[in-house]
């Protein structure tokens, strides 16, 4: 049963009309929103399994057990969540108080919005919650038919390399009709091989692939030795669920300060009792703590750089110049703020948005730094590195390249004609975790059939880590 | 349902439990790891100590799912302070002092770190899972034991948990197409409960011999082995065989009957002639648990120092034509510990029962050997014909 009574499920059907319109009035174009009021463990189970109706997994289960945790001991609230589709679904606590529901009401359309706008998102697939369910319904039936333990073992080794796709290539039909249109796109491609990086190896006929591939579940997928075709489906159930999760984790900074930004913003401009007000701004507030020592709050640094773009290009703030990729300082027209944060909530991905659009005078009101681990007297210490704006810029946008995780490519599927699996850690002077990285080379070896190799760099020195599906070894390249 | 109001809904989500499975699913994996450790768990003097109430903290490391990752150690981060930060500030340490014992781990950026918390009931629960009295056949008719849960009957009232899904959505189908509206929409009145009788279930008589060597040779690690062997013998025995009957005999030149708690405080000198425990053992054995009615398992654990007393072979045979398994368990020492060499005693019992399947010996050298020796003695054996 809902704990809204009728006369509170009026009122908040009441404000929730008032919103879109001032969502509308200020600017904003969600899509729909469909809300829909649920207690905590509803919210909760759905945050773990990031969309409603997804397949099992322990992992899932796991989550679900710390977030439950962390409510009932009062360490963390939940205020809302929202899912990108058209229309969006939304959830709100069923015990929230009315304001609450007003601030969370408004959130959600600005993430609606960024959905709907956001160019990295343009190719997600609006009904992917209606697939999910068909993806969780297909993965039970082969649960029924080959048993749980096999289904579990093939997702442990699937989501443990599920971030090692390549949404680039995602939808190939659309891309070719959209191939004369993608030319004129090419202010963005800086951007698209920032990310992920353009290949630099010319196409080699004899070779296999005939260039490096980034999207090592899609070559599992068409080339394993070993897998079923019930296992190559579950593959690509979680290729393609990936492929919808990636523009969150790409725009996670620009997402939550443009949803914060507005949910200030529209509240503002709601009629709201003095008292409603101060509440508000409290609550407002403590979404907006700065982050933990060695990370940062992304609706925090998110909302500070939209309201500070707003502020630069309306003519205030001139001695906080923007520079472009090239280190040129940009012209600033004034008056144009408004515009120009649409524009930007449009174009740009966090990476972009944080080497575009943190200044000077940001880097130090949010106190960013760089910091370095040392080793003192047998003890691990975490040491301030740079205050440097600059320097802690690029290391903030290096930091997101490839969304933070390391770039694998696959460079031969038949090496050594042995029919073995030869992949590419792109060094960028960050060593792997071996640990991880040796059971996730047995996830990989697992999948494939044939014995795997890893090239990569381990204390300045090139390095093949081998796995042959149970032992790991290292040897010099 | 909502369905009218495409724009706010709030639907009865009373029967929304699906992540509970998966839940339990990470629960049973977590059990899985610490069963593979039940070999330090079993000998850890805490344990067995430890009142069944209290609770456990066990940390587990590799339930994280691994992925691809930088070193955690090898790289620079980007973090956020209050204000006025500046280079060479240090901003977290690992094995800071007042951070807790247990959160140290946690401070690390990057390392997972799950600590989960069982009860001494739930060890031990697990402990016994895969134990049981080897050989058991059915002699006489006593009923012991074993209240079975059966879980098959249905009430309508009944913890959320264990609600039965299939039945409630059936009986809420039937209702809403009675009432003229086909759906699925659950009243209370549709849903049923899980529900469980008691069935008592027969057992088979059986009795345990424990015997233990308290000799002055047997030092402390010894002790500590014995009774700790024991301590998870009885528990599991009195767990899932409650009224199995057990007779405890100490010995060293004289053998006697104990009661359990003289069993596992005793601690003696002078020299050793276990044949003399197991003369007692026989003697019991004849007098009031005739074989043909009862279940029979003799165990003994000694240090092994035990010369020049040919008759233990004698008597063992005629033990172990009693029993339905006889184990031994020889606890190394400084002289006999290294490379599994059995002393004297245990060699000339591996010599006349090595191939014989109702016999069962073991060495124990360090703590770890515990749990391996109770798997090895409360384990499924080739069937034995004589019995």
């Amino acid at each position: 049963m809902s704990a809204l009574t009728q006369t509170e499920h009026a009122e908040l059907e009441r404000w929730i009309d008032i919103i879109w319109e001032k969502a509308h009035e200020l600017g904003l174009d969600p899509f729909p929103v469909h809300f829909e009021v649920a207690p905590a463990h509803v919210i909760y189970e759905l945050g773990a399994y990031a969309l409603p109706a997804r397949f099992s997994h322990w992992t899932y289960g796991r989550d679900y057990h710390v977030q439950k945790t962390m409510y009932e001991y009062g360490v963390s609230k939940i205020y809302e969540l929202v899912f990108n589709a058209d229309p969006s679904q939304a959830f709100l606590l069923d015990v929230n108080d009315m304001l609450s529901h007003k601030l969370v009401i408004a959130h959600v359309y600005g993430h609606s919005d960024f959905f709907k706008h956001n160019m990295t998102f343009r190719h997600t697939n609006r009904q992917m919650i209606e697939r999910c369910r068909l993806h969780a319904e297909r993965i039970r039936q082969y649960e029924m038919k080959h048993g749980p333990a096999e289904v579990e073992s093939l997702l442990d080794a699937l989501l443990s390399i599920d971030e090692h796709i390549d949404p680039i290539i995602e939808q190939p039909k659309a891309q070719e009709k959209k191939k004369e249109a993608r030319k004129s796109e090419t202010s963005y491609d800086d951007l698209i091989y920032m990310v992920d990086p353009k290949p630099e190896t010319p196409v080699d006929k004899d070779r296999f692939p005939a260039s490096p591939q980034k999207d090592l579940l899609l070559f599992i997928r068409d080339h394993s030795k070993v897998l079923e075709d019930w296992q190559r489906d579950v593959v690509e159930i979680v290729r393609e669920e990936m492929l919808y999760f990636v523009p969150q984790i790409k725009t996670k900074i620009m997402n939550e300060g443009w949803a914060s930004f507005w949910h200030e913003r529209i509240l503002e401009n709601l009629p709201l009792t003095a008292e409603e007000h101060l509440q508000f701004r409290r609550m407002h507030s403590s979404v907006l703590q700065p982050g933990s020592r060695t990370s940062m709050n992304p609706y925090y640094v998110g909302y500070k750089i939209f309201r500070s773009i707003e502020r630069r290009w309306n003519g205030e703030e001139a001695d906080d110049p923007e520079e472009n990729w090239m280190g040129e300082r940009i012209d600033r027209p004034t008056g144009e703020g408004m515009s120009k944060i649409f524009e930007v909530r449009e174009a740009e991905n966090d990476q972009s948005f944080l080497h575009k659009y943190l200044t000077s005078n940001l880097v130090k009101e949010l106190d960013l730094y760089t910091y370095r681990i040392e080793e003192r007297e047998g003890e691990l210490v975490w040491v301030v590195d740079e205050t440097d704006w600059r320097k802690v810029r690029n290391a903030l946008a290096e930091q997101l390249t490839n969304f933070g995780v390391p770039i694998i490519t696959v460079e031969d599927g038949d090496y050594e004609h042995r029919g073995e699996l030869y992949l590419r850690h792109h060094y960028d002077g960050k060593p792997l975790d071996m640990a991880r990285t040796s059971r996730c080379l047995r996830s990989i070896a697992q999948l494939w059939g044939r014995p795997v190799r890893l090239e990569t760099v381990a204390d300045d020195e090139e390095i093949v880590i081998i796995c042959d599906g149970q032992s790991v070894t290292h040897i010099a390249k | 349902m909502g369905v009218s109001d495409p724009w706010l809904s709030a639907d009865s989500w009373d029967l929304h439990r699906r992540a509970e499975k998966d839940r339990l699913r990470h629960n049973d994996k977590i059990k899985e790891v610490i069963k593979e450790n039940l070999g330090d768990l079993v000998s850890h003097q805490d344990i067995i100590t430890a009142d069944d109430g209290k609770i456990v903290k066990i940390p587990i490391r590799g339930l994280e799912l691994p992925h691809i990752r930088f070193d955690p150690h090898g790289k620079k981060g980007v973090g956020q302070g209050q204000g006025n930060t500046k280079p060479g500030d240090v901003i977290g340490r690992s094995g800071q002092p007042g951070e807790g014992a247990g959160k140290q781990a946690g401070t690390e950026p990057g390392v997972d770190f799950y600590e989960a918390e069982f009860t001494i009931e739930e060890i031990a629960e697990m402990v016994f899972e895969d134990l049981h009295l080897p050989n058991l056949r059915d002699k006489g008719t006593k009923d012991i034991l074993s209240d079975q849960v059966r879980f098959d009957t249905l009430a309508r009232r009944g913890p959320q948990s264990n609600l039965d899904r299939k039945r409630t959505l059936i009986n809420a189908y039937k209702r809403n197409a009675a009432q003229g509206a086909p759906g699925w929409n659950i009243e209370d009145e549709d849903k049923r409960f899980k529900s469980w009788e008691i069935v008592p279930e027969k057992q088979k008589n059986a009795v345990i011999l424990a015997m233990r060597d308290v000799s002055g040779s047997m030092g402390e690690f010894e002790a500590y082995i014995c009774r700790s062997f024991y301590y998870w013998m009885l528990r599991f025995l009195k767990k899932k065989y409650a009224s199995a009957d057990i007779v405890f005999i100490t010995c060293h030149t004289e053998a006697k009957e104990v009661d359990e708690h003289e069993f596992f405080a005793a601690g003696d000198s002078g020299g050793t002639r276990l044949s003399v425990a197991y003369r007692l053992a026989i003697e019991v054995i004849e007098k009031r648990f005739n074989p043909r009615e009862w279940n029979i398992y003799p165990f003994m654990f000694s240090d092994g120092y035990n010369w020049g007393d040919s008759e233990v072979v004698e008597y063992m045979k005629k033990l172990v034509d009693y029993s339905n398994l006889v184990g031994y368990g020889e606890i190394a020492n400084d002289l006999w510990g290294q490379a599994g060499a059995l002393a004297p005693l245990g060699q000339s019992l591996n010599d006349a029962f090595g191939e014989d399947g109702r016999v069962v010996i073991v060495k124990i050298a360090n703590k770890e050997d515990v749990w391996p020796a109770l798997k090895l003695f409360f384990s499924n054996h080739k069937e034995v014909a004589s019995l």
